[in-house]
This record gives structure tokens, C-alpha cells and sequence, in this order.
């Protein structure tokens, strides 16, 4: 088997999976399509054709979905996704600098993956920890008064 | 109403008093009044202002400044430095607290904590902290003594309205509910909360996650619903692990399911996880999400009441409005309509952000001012910068300027001040912010989250989008405003839901309270804020700079040159205009022009 | 765990509750609670939860309990952390550092002296 097929049958797999967590049930898509981006880190062309094979659902609508939510990617993302929150309360807090020594460190733009597959850049809405802005998430980590002098040092805690 | 330039208020406790609290009021007004100043400075006689062994003491807004030990003799001074010269006088200042200071000046004096009382005291992912506070007590009542009927009658009463922004009256809402026909009905909790800066219902969801269920199982009693679900948006990931405790919890304790306390009401509830849209909030949006389609609003009528959920009548509230409802109950609706203004009754959460000293929750009765908000319970502004405007309602409300100050904040005088309740959410802005930036600012938000689906809010705020960019980039034109103008109207007037129509309120309300920004940016190519960075440039104050190399080093872009030692000097055809050269010097050297 | 088919269960659970609150209060048992909401866990409070934890452990202190709690509303001065010893008022710091964490635990909690410079008055 190639490396590939393997990682294909992977995909294929952890969609059946999400699945069969929800029974199958069309109201539950949008957290069957969160399952797999939550495990894949977004939702590859596979686990799309699976899910759409499973709940007799046409592919359209299932990007139709997927497309219109910010957290669900449809393209494949960095090991690390950094999302900045862009909102008034960071922004007028100092978030401007802190989001420009951010995409100065990484070199990427919002929405863009680093050529070594480490890092995916997206910005995101309120994250609801307005008194602590600036605020970011890596992963599922939040950090918060962040000031520009302590992006490297953030950034180096991942692998 | 009359609106002042400046407030004085005079302390009139006992203690105060007996020291001449009083003489003083007298002499300020006349003082006042002899300097021309009676139309600007408005002087009030209020309690509790600090230390009364230190008194007499007054606080003088909007600086915030609080004298004390002040004699008759003293006034004429005063009066002439403070608001003649705009000086204060250092010799009547109290001693200053350090700011972010350990000691928090009788914060809460204004605040009534209902729906905020367990926040910080109790342990949320433990059901008995919760039941010790009088937990479900409300339900358990609710259920021994009352009908449906009666629960929505006590609703009713209270005034409750809704607390995620459109402040419909609840009890209305749930009497439409229970009165639709089906033995199918839901109870939906909009957990959404999208607004940027505002962080309310977070906080009690990770705080008091019971009382929100509680509020919601006595919705379902009254309204006949037997499947509740919490929508929670996926930003909050604790939040959602919390609640799936607290419901485990309250499972265990059959407090939720069937046959509760034993009578043939049974309910029971799921948590709902949103994928990242703020338009998810709106709840015929909210609905389509929960039934895995796209996120979005449809025509009202039918109303969620009658054709909700799968088509059945639902009940949807935001968080705030159910972790009212124990409390209600328990405390009786004449309590609660005690607080407020007429027509908003009780108390609301707000979530202080941006450039304030204390920011954080804070939740107060309805009827109070904004200065009161900002400068008492906020403890002013930032690095003791001026006050520039504050902005209510989240990414669809207006930002009001100083006059605005003494309004009372409640549902209908925040929406003809051209702003919006909102859920909450209050950012303050000092001088350093320019106006145009913050509307274009909270049009990308909105064009962002724009579902697509009406021509008016998906084409019309891009093109707001686009002028407010130009402006910002020093392209402005002649006819610009009047265009956001034109298009403001239209897509106020032709949206399909609330978000359309609440987009080109930042843009409207900075129109009318900042026209000469845009008039700046766009006819002088200024930015008097200093922000916008077309149109500033940054320079090195050579009498300051010591050459320490600092900023040099510090630039992503090496745009400034220098010797060690030596004046340094910015290249403006490199400099990307980030302001980290101005962070990092010691020296205040680095000017914004 | 019990569980509430009545009014009675309700009020049962509910003193049984308060009595366990007082027994912790007269006992001069320590109470040591970490403000955990997100705002909390933004501005690094799982890392003073494992300064505390980790004091604890290396100290061997005894007679102290480690709870959490949500976000009391003073999102700038987190990370919060609060300490109840027995019968007297609780005092809340804030901006708690791991270090700060490990000199209230030493000063407050183990010697008794409240450690005055991070106490905010709520």
C-alpha cells in the first residue's frame, strides 16, 4: 500500500467514524463535519466523498456547508492553526501591532500555510475574552495581553 | 436636556457636610456662574464619594479627578485653574492609586448582581454549590405550585425583555410559544454570542451554567416543550465542556429527563456546537444551523413561535434572559420591575472593553448613566487619556461622543442616540482612535459575516467597505459621504434580517457624531486620530533621540538608519508605518505626524 | 449520588450542602480557589493552578483544598486567585503570576500572613 492510499483510508475512516457517532442523522452534519476537522485538521476531498456516500447527501451541498462556516477548512492546514482575533475591543487595544509582529515572525498572510507545513494564519471573530486582549488561539490554547516581544516565544512552545 | 462640559460633584455625607460640604456646592455655583461657566459646568451633591476624614471632597468629571480637604477660600482657585485654564490643581488631589492598582475603589457600589451573583463563587462543574445558592429551588416551585399559565403570567409581569439585543418582551414571546398548536416544542438557548467585545453570557455559561438551565426547563414547563438544546458557538470550547458537566450533573440528579420532581413534566436538554458564523446568532439562522444546513436568516413571518425548529414552535432566548428567570420566581416579578427605567426593567450585564482602566463584567439596574459606567465602575480611561466615544450594541451599534455621557442607558434612549442595546458589549475609545478606521473596522467584520443570501447586505456593505477603505488609504473623494449615505439607507431599509439592517450603523452614527473625520480624511488627507497609515508619518525627534539604536533593531523592515550614539533617522519610503519604533523607545523620541 | 424526585430531596441536598460549606469554614480548613474561566486561562491561569499544585506537592501541604472557579468579572486583573482560611474573609489577588502563586502560598497559606501586594478589595 502507498503512503498515499494509506493516509487516504485514514481519511475515509475517521469520516465513517464521525458518522457513526451520530447516527447518520442529516441534523447532526454540521457536528459530523466538525469531527473530522477536528481530527484531520480539516476536511479532506475523501472524507467529504464518504460522508456524502454514508448520508445520501449531495457533495455540492455538503460544501455547501462546510464553505460556509469559518471553522471548517476545507483545504488542508498546517499542523498549527493560530487564530488572531480581529475584533474591535483587541483591535483598540494594541491588536495591530501584535497582529503585524505576528505575520512579520511567520512570514504568511491570513489564510496562508507555511511552505513547511507548521503554521496556518487565519483570524477569527470574538473570541470573548475581550478583557485580556490582545487575545489568540493556538490549537485549542488561548493566550491572552499579548504585546509583540512575546510572539517568538509563543510560537516556540510548538513543535 | 442640556448637556454640560464637565460635572462637579460634592460629597454630601454627614461627615462631609459637618466640614462644609455644602458652602462649598454654594461658592462652586456662584464661582461658576461669576466666570460665565453656569451653562458648562453643572455642580450635583451626591454620597459616598471617598474618604470623608479627608473631606471636604469633590470629584470633578469628566477627568475624574478628586479633590479633598477643601476649604471656601480655596474655590475661586480652583475654579479658575480647573476649568478656566484646564489645569489641575496638584496641592487638593487626593493620593493617587497606581493603575491596574491592587485596590479596587468601591467598584460595586452601583452594581446589583442577579444574573452575575454566582460568577467567582461558586464551583460551576459542582451541582451542589449551585443547589446551596437556592438552586432549582425556583424550579421545584414552579412546578409544586404553578401552571404554565401562571409561569408566563409571572414573566409577564416582571418585564423581562430579551437580553440578546432586540428586547422583545419575553413573557409575550412565551405565550406565543405555548399557545401555537403541536404536542412538538422546543426551548432553544442562544448561546451564540458573536458581538465582538462582548462576553456576558460566557461568563455565566463558565460561571452559573445552572441557572441558565433552570431558566430553560421553566421555559419548556411553561411553554409545553419537552427537548431543549444550548447553541454555543464553537469559540467557546470551555464553555461547551462546562455545560456538558452541568447537564451530566443535572441528569444524575433527575433534574433533568423525565418525570421531574416527580410530576409528569419531563425535559431534557443537548448542547449544540456553532462552526464559526456570527450570523448564527440571528435566530431563524440559528435554527438552519441546528438542522445542518447553512447559517441562514429567513423571512419572518412565520415567527420561531408558531415554525421553528423542524417546523415546530420554538422558544428561543439568549442566555441572559433565562439566568433571570429563577431569580424571578423566587424573588417574585414586583421585584424585579422595581428596578430600571418604565419601560426596561431590571438589571443588565454589560462587558466593559477597550480602553478602559477596569475592563470586565459589570452588571447594573437600567437607569444608569453612561459616565457612571465608564467612570466609576470603569475607573476612567486608560493612561489617563481623554474620553473619545463609546460604542454599545456590538458590531451593528453606534459609538456616542462625550455628549452623551449623562444618557440613561436603557433600551429606547440608546436607540435614539443612534445606537443599539445589543447584547452588551461597550467598547470605550480615547483620543487615540480615529472614527473612520473604527467604522471601517466593523464593516469588514460585517461584510465578513454577511450570509450572502440578500443583495443589499451582501453587495451594498461591500461597497461601503470599498469607499471606507479608500478614505483610509488617503483616496477619498468628493461625494463619498453622501454615497455612504445613500447606501446606509438602502440597506438599512431593504435587508432581510438584523444584521443587514444594523450594518451601516457604525458608519451612520460616526457620520453624525464625527463628520469632520471623514471630512479631514478625505479633503485635507489627515488623520487627526493619527492612525490611519497612509496618512501619517512617523519621525525622530532629534533633541530626544540618544541613539541607543533601539528602534533600529526593532524594525521589521529596516527603514531607520543611525550610528551608535548618533540622531536616527526613518526612511518614509520603507517604513510600513507598524509604530513599533514608537513602542519600543525609551525615549518618547519617535512622533506620529 | 442522591438524586431529587421532590421538594424534600431539594431542601435536603441544600442544607446538606451548607453544612459541608460550614464544617470546611470551623474546621479552618484552607480554601484555595483559581479563577478558571477562559479570561482566566487566557491570562495563564493553568499555569498558577500548577504553580499551586505543584507547591502543594513539593511542601507536602496538608489541610487545604484546591478549587476553581468562573470568571468574577475583572478580566484585567487576571490570573485571579482566592484564599479562604477557615471562618475569615476571603481575600482575592489577582494578577497571579506562578510565582506570585507559589509567595502567596508560602506567605498566606502556610505562615498565615496575607501577602499584600496583589490583594484587589472586591
Amino acid at each position: 500500500m502507498t503512503v498515499k492510499t494509506k493516509i487516504c483510508r485514514d481519511f475515509i475512516e475517521t469520516a465513517n467514524q464521525a458518522v457513526d457517532m451520530y447516527h447518520s442523522k442529516k441534523k447532526e452534519l454540521i457536528p459530523i463535519l466538525m469531527k473530522v476537522n477536528q481530527e484531520i485538521g480539516f476536511i479532506p476531498k475523501e472524507a467529504m466523498e464518504q460522508i456524502s456516500s454514508r448520508m445520501h447527501i449531495p457533495k455540492s451541498q455538503l460544501y455547501s456547508v462546510a464553505s460556509f462556516y469559518h471553522m471548517i477548512f476545507t483545504n488542508q492546514t498546517g499542523r498549527h492553526v493560530i487564530k488572531f482575533c480581529e475584533s474591535a475591543p483587541c483591535h483598540v487595544a494594541g491588536g495591530r501591532e501584535v497582529f503585524d509582529a505576528l505575520r512579520n515572525v511567520l512570514e504568511l498572510e491570513p489564510g496562508e500555510t507555511s511552505s513547511d507545513g507548521k503554521w496556518t494564519l487565519t483570524t477569527t471573530s470574538c473570541l470573548g475574552v475581550c478583557g485580556v486582549g490582545p487575545v489568540m488561539m493556538i490549537d485549542e490554547d488561548i493566550y491572552g495581553n499579548i504585546t509583540p516581544i512575546q510572539i517568538s516565544d509563543i510560537l516556540a512552545k510548538y513543535e | 436636556m442640556a448637556y454640560f462640559r464637565s460635572h462637579i460633584l460634592v460629597c454630601n455625607d454627614p461627615e462631609c457636610v459637618e466640614k462644609g460640604s455644602m458652602q462649598i456646592l454654594e461658592i462652586l455655583n456662584k464661582e461658576l456662574s461669576l466666570q460665565g461657566l453656569g451653562d458648562e459646568v453643572e455642580v450635583l451633591d451626591t454620597p459616598r464619594i471617598g474618604i470623608c476624614s479627608k473631606g471636604p471632597e469633590i470629584l470633578v468629571y469628566p477627568e475624574g479627578l478628586h479633590y479633598i480637604g477643601l476649604s471656601i477660600d480655596d474655590i475661586p482657585h480652583l475654579v479658575e485653574e480647573q476649568f478656566l485654564k484646564g489645569r489641575s490643581v496638584k496641592k487638593f488631589l487626593a493620593p493617587s492609586k497606581e493603575e491596574g492598582a491592587q485596590e479596587l475603589s468601591e467598584p460595586t457600589l452601583k452594581e446589583v448582581r442577579v444574573v452575575l451573583r454566582n460568577c467567582g463563587k461558586i464551583d460551576p462543574e459542582n451541582i451542589e454549590d449551585y443547589i446551596a445558592e437556592d438552586g432549582y429551588a425556583a424550579l421545584a416551585k414552579v412546578l409544586t405550585e404553578d401552571s404554565s399559565e401562571d409561569v408566563i403570567q409571572k414573566i409577564k409581569d416582571s418585564g423581562l425583555r430579551g437580553r440578546g439585543g432586540a428586547g422583545f418582551p419575553t413573557g409575550m414571546k412565551w405565550a406565543f410559544t405555548h399557545d401555537s398548536l403541536g404536542n412538538e416544542k422546543y426551548v432553544i438557548c442562544n448561546a451564540d454570542e458573536g458581538d465582538p467585545g462582548a462576553f456576558m453570557n460566557r461568563a455565566v455559561l463558565e460561571g452559573d451554567p445552572h441557572s441558565v438551565i433552570e431558566g430553560m426547563i421553566i421555559a419548556a414547563y411553561a411553554i409545553g416543550a419537552s427537548q431543549g438544546y444550548i447553541y454555543c458557538r464553537a469559540e467557546y470550547p470551555i464553555v461547551v465542556h462546562t455545560l456538558n458537566i452541568a447537564i451530566q450533573q443535572a441528569r444524575t440528579y433527575e433534574l433533568l429527563g423525565e418525570n421531574i420532581f416527580g410530576t409528569d413534566f419531563s425535559f431534557d436538554l443537548e448542547v449544540r456546537q456553532g462552526a464559526g458564523a456570527f450570523v448564527c446568532g440571528e435566530e431563524t439562522a440559528l435554527i438552519a444551523s441546528i438542522e445542518g444546513k447553512r447559517g441562514e436568516p429567513r423571512p419572518r413571518p412565520p415567527f420561531p413561535a408558531v415554525s421553528g425548529l423542524f417546523g415546530k414552535p420554538t422558544n428561543i432566548n439568549n442566555v441572559e434572559s433565562y439566568a433571570n428567570v429563577p431569580q424571578i420566581i423566587l424573588r417574585g416579578p414586583e421585584w424585579f420591575a422595581g428596578m430600571g427605567t418604565l419601560k426596561s426593567k431590571g438589571t443588565k450585564t454589560f462587558a466593559l472593553a477597550g480602553d478602559v482602566k477596569k475592563t470586565g463584567l459589570i452588571e447594573v439596574p437600567f437607569g444608569i448613566t453612561l459616565r457612571e459606567i465608564v467612570f466609576e465602575i470603569g475607573g476612567g480611561i486608560k493612561d489617563n487619556r481623554e474620553f473619545k466615544a463609546i460604542q454599545t450594541g456590538g458590531p451593528m451599534g453606534g459609538c456616542l461622543p462625550a455628549e452623551y455621557l449623562d444618557l440613561l442607558v436603557d433600551y429606547e434612549k440608546l436607540t435614539e442616540a443612534g445606537s443599539i442595546m445589543g447584547s452588551g458589549g461597550m467598547v470605550v475609545m480615547d483620543d487615540e482612535t480615529c472614527m473612520v478606521d473604527i467604522a471601517r473596522f466593523f464593516m469588514e467584520f460585517i461584510q465578513d459575516e454577511s450570509c450572502g443570501k440578500c443583495v443589499p447586505c451582501r453587495v451594498g456593505t461591500k461597497r461601503m467597505l470599498e469607499i471606507l477603505t479608500r478614505i483610509c488609504e488617503g483616496n477619498g473623494r468628493e461625494g463619498d459621504i453622501e454615497l455612504l449615505e445613500n447606501l446606509s439607507s438602502e440597506i438599512i431599509e431593504d435587508s432581510l434580517c438584523g444584521l443587514g439592517k444594523g450594518a451601516p450603523n457604525p458608519v451612520v452614527s460616526t457620520l453624525r457624531h464625527f463628520r469632520h473625520e471623514y471630512e479631514a480624511h478625505i479633503y485635507d488627507k489627515e488623520c487627526p486620530a493619527k492612525v490611519c497609515r497612509a496618512l501619517i508619518s512617523y519621525e525622530i525627534y532629534p533633541e530626544k533621540c540618544i541613539g541607543c539604536t533601539l528602534c533600529a533593531r526593532n524594525c521589521p523592515v529596516d527603514a531607520i538608519a543611525g550610528e551608535l550614539k548618533n540622531t536616527h533617522v526613518i526612511d518614509l519610503d520603507i517604513c510600513i508605518r507598524c509604530g513599533i519604533c514608537k513602542q519600543v523607545c525609551n525615549y518618547d523620541a519617535v512622533l506620529v505626524t | 449520588m442522591d438524586t431529587i424526585k421532590s421538594l424534600e430531596d431539594l431542601k435536603r441536598i441544600r442544607e446538606e450542602a451548607l453544612a459541608k460549606r460550614k464544617v470546611k469554614e470551623t474546621s479552618g480548613v484552607v480554601q484555595v480557589i483559581v479563577g478558571m474561566g477562559t479570561c482566566g486561562i487566557a491570562a495563564g491561569a493553568r499555569e498558577t493552578m500548577k504553580a499551586v499544585l505543584d507547591y502543594i506537592e513539593k511542601n507536602q501541604v496538608e489541610n487545604l483544598i484546591v478549587t476553581q472557579t468562573g470568571c468574577i468579572g475583572l478580566c484585567e486583573q487576571e490570573p485571579i486567585l482566592q484564599v479562604v482560611k477557615g471562618e475569615s474573609e476571603k481575600i482575592t489577588y489577582g494578577k497571579v503570576s506562578p510565582e506570585i502563586a507559589e509567595k502567596i502560598m508560602k506567605s498566606h497559606v502556610v505562615e498565615g500572613n496575607i501577602f499584600q501586594d496583589n490583594v484587589i478589595q472586591l
